[in-house]
Parts: structure tokens; sequence; C-alpha cells
């Protein structure tokens, strides 16, 4: 048994647990009333040939849509759980979770949002944004493109397998060694954890390289680097930090899977062993990582700024050289993560003073943002107002990094609530947003028809009033000296806190509660909602020139770019559509190997989580044969018929002139 | 793979035969060494790596400076290979190559000695931990 099994048995099915039984009921429910809708409508070819094999950069980026706003319900749904338990455990009160479901629970919150919602969201937009405001037909490696993303994918299902199958790691979203070594954590949840972040980093390493070099090799004639939209600006920065400093992640956990495994000593406390240098390793991966959230989401305000306000971005040049100089400096703050471990008066005074002097830039650009808006027509859409409460948020949650990033401050703050409060403030206040507002701006491009402003605003209060109601009390309750990660509280005057902290949550449920039926309510009014001219809210940027949804190919013709904003110029001069002349397109075709290499994946880190070994070996070797097998595959392109372009093209010059 | 790329460049309907056979003969800035170059290029890294041999073999050198010697022909030899091999200059790639150069050299710099001088500090200041395996 234990030669097919490896360490699976019936025990690592946790059946003794009720929470985790009524949601496998649930998900099995729910997972096959969706099995039995999709066959019933016939949908699974469409799905196969239509989605899950496409190379086109658009539906790839809407699949990391779909897939980041299905792990946010899963992330949330652990969120929820922490602050039921806080507000509940008080005065000899046990709450509802036990010590080793809650310490799975808070593990899996942080791991998943950042990992599994933030990322995939980041990435999606670039996914679907860049190639078209550079004015390509896709990105430079298009299978590889799909390979990423069903990586990502692969590291994701890894994570939702331990919900129900063993369990996830205890360790805290790090997993800092000795705690994760194999002493303190025998079981298999440190190792979902590095092997749903293996599985997950080659993904988006590769997505990196590929962007990367979109950017750099295929915009536009005319577009030079200082014509580039300031949302590609950022993002090949923010990939850039993602070819840089993913490696070092995934080095660090190879050294601490080589702890677990073979019994080396990397990490552990004795034979020469130094967990300290994990915890260096993995920050020097993790700062730069929350720059790679954040500088894709100062693209997208930029953005929405200059387009809402009608007018040209204030301080491009600024703008630009702000996003390079925060990815250098991204590299040399590391250390305020750890300022307690005890490294001494000048290498805390010189991390210190480095993490002071990047939020120089972030204000450059806030003030950037203000000057744009000064004097401009502003439109209060539903993007804009994003934008706003983000301009307002994110200065706190800088601030209070700031007030972070004085050692002795540190000292007394690390590790509290306030921290917790503060991380949330710029991960939501920021990140959380400024997808918000993406989701908002590019949805008309991406599906032709605008989301439901009603529903839009409602779920914008309940979010940002929830965000605030929700973070405030831990502010508070981090000063008063509460730290974080706590399950039992003995101080009742500490309750009335948590439980106001709960009502945010809750008030944040209302609020993705109304996003999700502000998608339901826009796809049923979506004819009253649609949007034919492709430029819905008179944009400034190349994807605006295109129409809604873009055609396969993106662009009949080139475009050549003279400014700037290119469309805004495009406009200013009187463009008009090329109506002839089209010729064939040469275009990638579609492929699954995507799809069974990373399926092949997700079945060698589970072999390996559950010392499967034949498992492990049989997989690994389908890896490299699939690999290889599909350089030997040569129907790679086709071309789309000059006929289909040109009838794509007169459907659209019919669409635009019903309109005028 | 690379033609997929090229397409987008190239004005609408650029797809007459090109990219099938994938045998891209495109100019794109690539050098492409001489025989000269390579076995120059091959020469000098068989003396690069004669030599740290030689160090070892002999014990020329003190333990300390064998290890420094080797570190530092090593360095040596990654600039041969990148010039003769990998053909590295400042105008390969428009300049993109030289660039995303330095950009992981002050990376791969930052991380090294950042890590060498937080760990020093560590290792001095924090208790050494003692076996848990020695504890009564």
């Amino acid at each position: 048994m234990h030669a097919i099994f490896g360490r699976l048995s019936l025990e690592a099915f946790p059946y003794h647990e009720p929470i985790v039984v009524a949601t496998f009921v649930a998900v099995v429910l729910g997972g096959a009333a969706l099995v039995a809708a999709l066959t019933y409508f016939k949908l699974w070819g469409y799905l196969w040939k239509e989605w899950f094999t496409t190379v086109d950069h658009k539906r790839i980026g809407i699949m990391y849509m779909v897939l980041g706003l299905v792990m946010l319900l899963r992330g949330f749904a652990d969120a929820v759980m922490m602050r039921l338990q806080q507000a509940m455990a008080f005065g000899g009160s046990e709450g509802y979770l036990n010590a080793h479901h809650y310490d799975q629970v808070f593990t899996a919150h942080g791991v998943i949002m950042i990992f599994f919602v933030a990322m995939p969201f980041v990435t999606g937009l670039m996914n679907y944004v860049v190639p078209l405001q550079i004015g390509a037909r896709d990105v430079s490696f298009p299978f590889l493109n799909n390979f990423s993303f069903w990586m990502t994918v692969g590291g994701a299902v890894l994570v939702m397998i331990s919900l129900f199958v063993g369990e996830f790691a205890q360790t805290g979203w790090l997993a800092y060694p000795p705690l994760s070594g194999l002493e303190a954590s025998p079981a298999t949840g440190v190792d979902y954890y590095i092997w749903a972040l293996q599985v997950a980093g080659v993904g988006t390493t590769l997505s990196g390289i590929n962007l990367v070099c979109t950017i750099i090799k295929m915009r536009a004639p005319g577009m030079t680097m200082m014509k580039m939209p300031v949302f590609t600006w950022t993002s090949l920065c923010t990939n850039v930090l993602i070819v840089a400093s993913f490696p070092i992640l995934t080095a660090a956990l190879v050294l601490l899977s080589l702890d677990r495994y073979v019994g080396t000593n990397f990490f552990t406390n004795t034979l020469g062993g130094n967990p300290m240098m994990y915890v260096n390793l993995i920050w020097i991966w993790g700062h730069p990582e929350v720059y790679i959230l954040i500088l894709p989401c100062f693209g997208i305000f930029s953005e929405v700024t200059s387009t809402f306000s009608g007018k040209k971005l204030f301080g491009y040049t600024s703008m630009v050289y702000a996003t390079v100089v925060i990815t250098i400096l991204s590299y040399l703050v590391w250390l305020h993560h750890f300022f307690t471990m005890g490294s001494g008066a000048s290498v805390n005074s010189f991390f210190g003073i480095t993490t002071m002097i990047i939020s120089i830039p972030t204000g450059a650009k806030i003030f950037n943002w203000l000057f744009t808006m000064y004097r401009g027509r502003i439109r209060f859409e539903l993007p804009m107002m994003w934008t706003v409460a983000f301009m307002l948020t994110f200065v706190i949650g800088g601030m209070t990094g700031v007030l972070l990033a004085v050692p002795p401050a540190d000292f007394v703050l690390h590790n509290s609530l306030f921290l917790i409060a503060h991380f949330h403030n710029v991960i939501i206040g920021g990140v959380l947003f400024g997808l918000f507002a993406g989701i908002y701006y590019w949805f008309p491009k991406a599906f032709g028809f605008r989301l439901d402003p009603f529903w839009g605003k409602v779920s914008f209060w309940c979010w940002v009033i929830g965000f605030w109601v929700a973070f405030t009390p831990l502010y508070v309750l981090g000063l008063m000296g509460v730290t974080r990660r706590l399950r039992v509280f003995e101080d009742p005057s500490l309750q009335p806190w948590f439980i106001v902290a709960a009502i945010g949550a809750a008030l944040i449920a209302a609020g993705i509660g109304a996003f999700l039926l502000q998608i339901a309510v826009s796809v049923w009014k979506r004819h009253e909602l649609r949007d034919v001219t492709g430029d819905p809210w008179d944009g400034r940027t190349l994807e605006w020139a295109t129409s809604s949804p873009p055609p396969d190919y993106n662009f009949a013709f080139t475009p050549v770019i003279h400014d700037n904003d290119a469309w805004w110029d495009m406009k200013k001069r009187g463009y008009t559509r090329p109506m002839g002349g089209f010729k064939a397109i040469h275009m990638p075709s579609n492929t699954g190997t995507g799809v069974i290499l990373a399926g092949l994946s997700v079945a060698f880190g589970f072999a390996m989580i559950w010392y499967i070994w034949w498992l492990a070996a049989l997989s690994f070797i389908g890896i490299l044969v699939v690999a290889i097998g599909h350089t030997f595959n040569y129907h790679r392109d086709f071309h789309i018929p000059a006929d289909e372009v040109v009838q794509t093209e007169n459907d659209r010059t019919r669409l635009l002139s019903g309109r005028v | 793979m690379s033609t997929h790329a090229h397409t987008s460049h190239a004005p609408a309907g650029h797809g007459h035969g090109h990219g099938h056979g994938h045998v891209d003969h495109h100019d794109d800035g690539h050098a492409h060494g001489t025989f000269r170059s390579y076995m120059f290029g091959f020469v000098l890294s068989v003396i690069l790596t004669a030599i740290p041999f030689w160090l070892v073999m002999t014990g020329t050198l003190d333990n300390t400076q064998t290890a420094l010697a080797i570190m530092a022909l090593a360095a040596v030899q990654i600039v041969v290979h990148m010039i003769y091999f990998l053909h590295m200059n400042g105008r390969v790639e428009g300049g993109w190559s030289m660039l995303a150069m330095i950009f992981t050299i002050i990376v791969v710099v930052i991380c090294l000695a950042g890590s060498l001088w937080v760990m020093y500090h560590l290792n001095t200041n924090m208790m050494p931990m003692p076996d848990p395996r020695q504890l009564p």
C-alpha cells in the first residue's frame, strides 16, 4: 500500500472536521451542477477549442481574470472566517475554529490573496491590454502564454486540493523555517505550499519573460520607449521585476524542499543551518513582489486619470522615471520586513532610510495624478471613482508605511495588527482598487458592453466604507499592542474593536456580492449597455482604436505612432479607418499542450507532496516527453483569409455608420 | 516561434510563405562570430580553466589566496564567454542586451553584497542556538 499511495491514507481526508465536510459537500454539489450545465448546453467542445487551448492574449487575459475572481471568493471566505473567529473568541470562548484549522486559514488567506488573486488579476490585465496598447497582434510567444496561464491554474488547483486532501501549511504565508522545517511541520501542509508556489512560479516567470519581450520587440512603428503609454511602461517594469526576483523565490523554496525531502540543513537550527537566511532570501523576492503588484495599478490610475480628466497625463517623463527608480529601489529595502531579527543599528538605519526614499517617487506619482485632474474636465465614472478612492486611501497606507520604516517604531509595532492594517491598506487601497478601476475601464473593450453603473456604485461604496470599517480598528488594536495571527483573546475590552472589524468584513462581502450581481445584471442588460464605437470613454491610447471586443487579429493594419497618446492624436488629426486593401493575416494556432503540461505538473506536485514516487517519476517523464514532443508540432500557424478580414471590417463599418 | 512575433511588426498580410520552415535569416542585429574569434575564446577559456586546476593541484598559494584567485579567474571566464560565445557588446539588439546585463549585475550585486552584510550582522548579533540534541 505504501508503495502505491505513499503517505496518502484515509486519515488524510478531514472527514472529522464538520466545517470542512460541509464545504466539501457544497463544492461537490456546485461543481456537479456546473459540469451538468456545461454538458447539458454542450459547451465542453466550445470551451476546449475556443478557450482552454487558445493562444490569443485577449482570451488568456480574460481567463486570468476569471481565475483571480474565483480565488478571490476562496481567499475572502478565509478572511471572513478569521474575522468571525476573532470577534467570538473572548472570555474563555474558544470560538468555532480549532488551532489546527485556524492556522491553515490565515496561511491560505495570505498565499491565495497574493499568488492566486492579485497576481492573476495583474497578469490578466497586462496580458489583455499591453499588446493592444502597443499595436501588436499578440504577445511574443503565444503558446508560452497559454502554458503560463495553465501553470498558474495548476498551482491554484494544488492549493484547493489541500482543503480536502490532507492539510495546508500552518506557518503563515511565507513559511519561515524552522517552523516550516520537517521537525516542526512533518505533515503535508508545507509541501502543498512549496509545490503550489513552484508550479505557479514557472507560469509567472515565463509570462514575465513573454511580456518583457513583447514590449521591447513588438511595439508599433513610431512608438519609441518615451512614447509608450504609462500602463505599458509600468508593465515593463513589473515584468522585469518578475524575471529578476521570482528565481530567488524558486531557489529559496528549492533549498527548503531539500531540507524537507533529503535532509539537508540549509535552514535548520543544527549542523550549520541558518533559518535567518531563508527570511533574508524570501524577502529579497518578497519586497519586489509588492511592487510587481502595485506598479501596473499605478499604470491603470495614470490611464484612467488622464482619460477621465480629458487631459494629457501631467509629467509623463517624471512618471516614467519614478517607475524606473521604484524598480531599482525595490531591491534595496527588503530588510525592513525583519528589522527586529537583530541586524544592529547600521544595517537597520540603512534599510530604514532606503525605505523612506522609495516613498518619494511614489509621492511624486500622486502629485502627477492630482495635477492631471487639476483644471481637467473630470467625469466621475466608476474607474475614476476608484482612482479617487485609491488616492485618499493609499496615502494613509503610505504614511503608516513610512512610520513603520522607522526602525525604533518598528520594534514597537512589528508583528502587530498595525502592520496588518498597514499592508491591507496599501494592497486593498492600492492594488485592489486599481484592479477594480482597470476592470471597469477595460471591461467594455473586452466584451463590447459596459458594466451596469448602479450596482457598480453600490459595490464601490460597500468596498470603500467596508475597508475603513474593517481596518481602522486593526490600526487601533495594533497601537494597543495586539499581535497578529491570534486565535483567542483574554482581554474583553478588545472585543468591540473586533466586532466592528467583522462588520467591516460584512460590508466588503456586500461589495463583492454587488460586484457579482453587477456582472449578471450587465450581461442581462447588455443590449442597453452596448458600445459599438470601440471607444466608450473617449480614450487616448491605442487599445481604443479597434473594435470592442477587438477582432482576433487586433488591428487590420499595424498603426503608425506619432504621439504619446496615440489614439487621441489620431482622432485629433481626423483619422479615418482604412476600408480596403486588406490582406490575409498570419496568426498562431491553438494548442492543448499547455493544458496537458500543467495537468502533468499538478500530478507531479501531488505525487511529491504525498511521497508517491512512482507517480512523480511517471508524471515527470510525461512532462519531458510532451514538452519535447511539442517541438515537433509544425502546425503552429495559419492565415486568416483576406475575405474574412474584409468581412469583419465591413461588419464594423456597418455598426459604426448605424450609430452616426 | 519567433515568426509569430514578426507578423505583427510587418505591414498587414505579411503572410507570403514566411515562417513555415522556421529558417529565419532575418537581420536583427545579431553579431556572428568567425572561426578565429571562436578559437580565440576557446583557447582563452581553456587557459582560464587550467590555471585554477594548476593552483589547486600544486598548492602554490595558500588556501585563501587560491580561493580568491579561482573566483577572480571565474569572473574573467564569464566575461570571455559573454564576448566570444554569446557575442555580447553594446550594440546587440539595439543595446538591450547590454542594458539587461547591467541590470542583472546591479541586482545580483545588491542581493549578494546585501545578504552577506545582513547575514554577517545577524550571525554576530544573535546568540548561537545550542544544538537541541546536546541539551539535557
